[in-house]
């Protein structure tokens, strides 16, 4: 077999590589796959079954999704200001839109606090603030995933060929009618991948939320306490649920972009 | 009428400053120089999508520096098409009209018209990218057309098609021209692009507009040395001093009728040296003893390269007079050419 060790000579770094990477892929596949197997299907069904749960479930993927709506209003004329114009203080800017990334999330969630608590100005305003309501659970994401948002959007927006935007400025349209007709259409794949990635990591936020609402209760923030409360196997159970609900809607979102990308260019 | 005053604009490494220019409705202009010149910066200030520092801009007298793209009403079309990638070629070219709020059954006239114009509808309901170059800038210009615009600004249209959809395209911009009347200006980096197609030339070099007018006078009395050296033109000679009307040029003395003082460079035309084996008497001032150097194509022509001591002239014979004179290398040979035939720059 005069072959094998000259095939190896040849592809040893590439791999070297793959080896390297597939034990990343097993760190984050194997716990997974372990929890999701330790989970029967009674345990899934009953978990399931129970009102709580499933009210927990409904909040968190209502909340993520509001505060990602929300956040595209404001989010995606930032993302595109910031993909077309070299302006004073640009990088700051950028900055903080990453701020969210780096700072602890319970930090976060004290600073929302701030804002949104009973004593805050809005709180006096409007009688207790935002606290233990779906509205301050949405701030809470919000704040933590907007990130993702307005980074793939502003991408999307760059890879528009700028010269598009000027030849239908010169063919009449106006500003704003390009960013309708051309420049949102073109860059709209990237917007909405940019949707799904914040309302995934809306919908997994602990901390903050944790901080703004312990009631009503999330998912994430069941979880914890079902840990503490009744130990691992009911903990898990759940945890089991959101992960495969979450999964099956992130899929099922990932398709329709697609598919939607294919119908828009065809038009 | 468009009109440009002292358009100056500085960024980076550009320094474009005073360029003047006056094109006449109807007329198809030829903004014509090497890459990096600027060119395609003065047709984004004309098309209103960048702002001089200084200048004006006006079209029929009115001032229309500030105003924005969208109002202006000329058109772009450049080199790379820009079609939208996300509409079909109908939807491309409706796209104008339809954002001038014209109504949708005049859309679907002109679409249908500048298509058939331009031979593309079989396509209008391709999407731009399964099309070739040549019917994408087809769909490009119809687009453009579809709003008919005041002025059609042409950058570098033709320089990333093949050779032979390049010829047919000239054809169709000439009738663009002179059937619909469109005022165009169209750059180009090609001396033999523009010479085909344009009324007048102006040639740039350096982000200055170095020389305008009509393409025989340019190609017979370039203004500056530079241009004559862009346009490709041979025999360009430097002169080192002058006396009377002769010139010293490389250790020889040329009698130019029309050299003075100022005279720098003087060309004279590759057709007009006249080749023999003998030195003949005649009226012609300049004959000098050569030797062939080498000798190549040049369409149906042929240039013989001579040496006339350290005197390098290039001569444009027919294939005739080529066998007449059994031209080969190291071949003497006696050139003449008149004194009146010589321009000095």
């Amino acid at each position: 077999m005069p072959d094998k060790p000259s095939l190896l000579r040849r592809w040893w770094f590439e791999l070297l590589l793959a080896a390297l990477g597939a034990c990343l892929l097993l760190f984050v596949v194997a716990p997974l796959a372990g929890m999701i197997f330790a989970t029967s299907v009674g345990e899934l069904s009953r978990a399931a079954a129970e009102n709580a749960v499933i009210e927990s479930i409904k909040i968190t993927l209502t909340a993520a999704m509001l505060a990602t709506v929300a956040s595209a209003v404001f989010g995606i004329p930032l993302a595109y200001l910031l993909a077309r114009k070299r302006f004073f203080g640009r990088s700051l800017v950028l900055a903080i839109v990453d701020l969210p990334i780096i700072i602890p999330h319970s930090a976060a969630g004290i600073a929302l606090l701030m804002v949104i608590g009973r004593n805050s100005l809005i709180g006096r305003i409007t009688g207790g603030g935002l606290v233990s309501t779906v509205a301050g659970i949405s701030v809470a994401m919000a704040f933590v995933s907007l990130p993702f948002l307005v980074n793939s959007a502003r991408e999307a927006f760059a890879s528009v060929p700028v010269r598009l935007e000027r030849v239908a400025r010169t063919l009449g349209a106006s500003p704003q009618r390009v960013f309708f007709t051309v420049s949102l259409p073109l860059a709209w794949r990237g917007v909405l991948s940019g949707m799904i990635l914040m309302w995934g990591r809306g919908i997994s936020e602990f901390g903050a939320v944790l901080i703004i609402a312990y009631h009503p209760m999330t998912t994430p923030v069941m979880v914890y306490q079902r840990f503490n409360d009744y130990g691992l196997p009911a903990a898990r159970s759940v945890a089991v649920l959101l992960i495969v609900i979450c999964i099956a809607v992130f899929v099922a979102l990932r398709l329709v972009s697609r598919f939607g990308a294919k119908e828009g260019s065809d038009a | 009428m468009l009109e440009l005053k002292s358009i100056s604009k500085r960024f980076g490494a550009m320094d474009m400053s005073d360029v003047s220019l006056t094109l006449q409705a109807g007329e198809y202009f030829a903004l014509l120089g090497p890459t990096g010149v600027g060119k395609t910066v003065l047709i984004e200030i004309i098309a209103g999508l960048i702002r001089p520092d200084s200048g004006r801009v006006s079209w029929d007298g009115a001032d229309i520096t500030s105003l924005p793209p969208e109002q202006r009403g000329f058109a772009v079309v450049y080199q790379d098409y820009a079609l939208f990638p996300h509409l079909s070629v109908a939807r491309n070219i409706a796209y104008g009209a339809r954002a001038r709020g014209c109504g949708s059954t005049e859309i679907s006239a002109r679409t249908a018209r500048l298509a058939d114009m331009l031979g593309i509808t079989e396509l209008l309901a391709r999407r731009p990218d399964t099309l070739s170059g040549g019917e994408q800038q087809r769909a490009a210009l119809a687009r453009a057309l579809a709003t008919e615009p005041k002025l059609l600004l042409l950058d570098e249209p033709l320089s990333a098609l093949d050779t032979n959809t390049r010829v047919r395209l000239r054809r169709e911009l000439k009738r663009i021209n002179s059937e619909l009347g469109a005022t165009i200006l169209h750059v180009t980096h090609e001396p033999e692009e523009a010479m085909a197609l344009a009324d007048r030339i102006g040639v740039m070099l350096d982000y200055r507009l170095r020389q305008v007018a009509a393409p025989e006078e340019l190609f017979r009395r370039p203004t500056d040395v530079s241009v004559a050296r862009f346009l490709g033109i041979q025999n360009v000679l430097s002169v080192s001093s002058v006396r009377g009307d002769i010139c010293e040029v490389a250790g020889q003395r040329i009698h130019a009728s029309s050299a003075d003082e100022s005279t720098r460079h003087i060309w004279i035309m590759p057709e007009e040296l006249l080749l023999s084996h003998q030195p003949f008497a005649s009226s012609a001032l300049n004959q000098f003893k050569c030797t062939v150097i080498n000798w190549d194509h040049s369409d149906a022509l042929l240039a013989v390269q001579l040496a006339c001591g350290d005197l390098r002239l290039i001569a444009l014979i027919t294939y005739t007079s080529f066998q007449q004179l059994n031209i080969e290398p190291k071949r003497q040979l006696y050139v003449t050419f008149k004194s009146s035939a010589i321009h000095c720059l």
